[in-house]
């Protein structure tokens, strides 16, 4: 994998924003939007493995063994109720403003401790990738929970593929600063670009995805196309959106919600009902999508992926380390 | 102001009207809930929903006297009572929210959520305040407790600032909307600023 800017690829072969905005407001402009986009790749030809993408729909995946049993939240709610506060801080906002995100071309920058550092192509990069459909659940650091059929592959096989030197102790990820493509960048709510992190371990983990869609199709905008972070037993927010560069490094890197609040969003932000938020429980969640009168969800610890994931804080006082 | 005196009746059917309008937005929420009308989180909108009427009812009560001071006319006091009223019915609705829907009227739950969540406390202290506010609002009440009345109903005060301090408590990084409800607050405190003076260099001395 190399630096190949599709020279094809530019503007003019795009479909034309405005074409979508005057029926907007609605979940699925943005939908056609990807349809349209998708297509456009298709007739610029040989891009997208056509064998991946027709139409939004993503084709070629597996069903992974991680799933969960349980029926996914509604893609309605899945793709209106976002906190992606570069897009606004309301929920509703991302998938009213997201149509004005560009997701094609996309390049995504690898720094720091790699053997293979460059700025790749998105599209070359999932040519190298199996994709799998991950039902996970998804527990918002706001004490709501959903759970959501990703479609994405193994954060650690792109590791490995970047040549780690055994100074990487860390992974850094940031998401697109760009203001006009995303408007909520022009109020100072955090410190943008928005930036997250794991510790290697958890980034090696099997149950750590990158996704790049959902309900069997490309990712909406407003989930954080065209490539996200999914780390299911930590809170939502550090699951990071719409990323543009990968950086191995040896420090723990500085992390948004952290910055932006020490003591109540740590580093590690692993669901944990007997850890609250200093300003309120997280014992239970609400379940999006479930009918008013419907109780509310016992938070399990490590979001439920605790066999999988318990053994690498074991030694770690959590309530230190929340 | 309008010199020309409104009949008794004239009188009721003016009140009966901004009373079913104040009951305008406990229509619409009960219709959306009715409908599934409610969203992703219908919980979290039923809170957010009632808290947001409780605030606003609350400062509409607090902008009457200083109406009645700068239009020179009674006419808002009238009100008041009316909209005091309703700021209760809409936290007594926000609190119902809680109560039943987000704490499933379960003891154990609330034992454990509530000594975690330091706004709720504060919420629940200004509800019982409230509370004795509607209680002591009738012309009975007024009589038997003669100026010990005007003293107990200055707590609005401490509910007021209690309830915008809740919504900034809960807020998660944006606070534009709690802003703006602390404006409008503070406006209302500084009109009735030489009153609270008076107040305290009264207490101490």
């Amino acid at each position: 994998m190399l630096i190949k800017k599709p020279a094809l690829l530019t503007e003019s072969h795009t479909t034309p924003k405005q074409d979508f905005e005057k029926s907007r407001p609605l979940i699925s402009a943005s939908r056609r939007q990807f349809m349209a986009q998708s297509s456009t790749v298709m007739l610029v030809g040989g891009l997208a493995p056509s064998t991946l993408w027709a139409g939004n729909k993503i084709e070629n995946y597996s069903k992974s063994k991680f799933s969960l049993k349980e029926k996914p939240t509604p893609y309605e709610y899945v793709t209106t109720y976002n906190n992606f506060y570069e897009f606004g801080t309301s929920k509703g906002d991302p998938a009213v403003r997201a149509h004005l995100l560009k997701t094609k071309p996309w390049s995504v920058t690898v720094e720091g401790e790699v053997g293979k550092p460059g700025v790749y192509d998105l599209e070359d990069i999932l040519k190298r990738q199996q994709l799998e459909e991950r039902i996970y659940r998804l527990r918002c650091v706001e004490a709501w929970s959903m759970v959501v059929p990703w479609i994405g592959f193994s954060l650690a096989d792109l590791i490995k593929q970047m040549e780690p030197t055994s100074k990487a102790k860390y992974v850094e990820f940031t998401t697109l600063y760009d203001p006009e493509q995303m408007p909520g960048q022009n109020r100072r709510t955090l410190k943008w670009p928005y930036t997250e992190g794991l510790r290697m371990d958890e980034a090696m983990n099997p149950l750590t995805l990158m996704a790049t869609g959902l309900y069997g199709e490309q990712m909406p905008n407003q989930n954080g196309a065209p490539l996200r972070l999914i780390v299911p037993w930590k809170y939502g927010f550090k699951s990071i959106k719409s990323i543009v560069k990968i950086r191995l490094i040896e420090q723990m890197p500085k992390t948004s919600w952290n910055e932006s609040a020490k003591n109540e969003y740590g580093f590690y932000a692993n669901v944990n009902p007997q850890v609250p938020h200093p300003r309120w429980s997280q014992s239970r969640e609400r379940i999006i999508g479930a009918s008013l009168f419907t109780p509310k969800r016992k938070t399990e610890m490590f979001n439920g992926y605790g066999e999988q994931v318990a053994s690498m804080y074991k030694d770690m006082n959590l309530k230190t380390f929340f | 102001m309008a010199k020309k005196r409104l009949s008794r009746f004239q009188w009721g059917v003016i009140k009966t009207m901004v009373f079913v309008v104040c009951l305008l937005p406990f229509a619409v929420i009960t219709w959306d809930a009715l409908n599934d009308l409610l969203g992703a989180d219908p919980i979290q909108t039923l809170h957010f929903r009632t808290g947001d009427w409780t605030l606003r009812f609350l400062l509409i009560t607090l902008t009457m006297t200083p109406i009645q001071r700068l239009l020179k006319t009674p006419v808002p006091i009238r009100f008041r009572r009316m909209f005091g009223l309703f700021t209760f019915f809409y936290a007594s609705l926000h609190l119902l929210v809680w109560l039943v829907l987000d704490q499933s009227f379960s003891l154990d739950n609330m034992i454990e959520d509530v000594p975690e969540s330091p706004y709720i406390i504060l919420g629940l202290a200004a509800y019982i305040m409230l509370m004795l506010l509607a209680v002591t609002s009738t012309a009975g009440m007024m009589r038997r407790l003669g100026r010990k009345w005007d003293s107990l109903h200055k707590l609005v005060y401490v509910i007021a600032i209690a309830g915008v301090v809740h919504f900034f408590w809960l807020t998660k990084l944006d606070y534009q909307e709690p802003i703006i409800y602390a404006i409008a607050l503070s406006a209302l405190l500084a009109f009735r600023w030489r009153k609270f003076k008076a107040m305290f260099s009264f207490s101490n001395g």
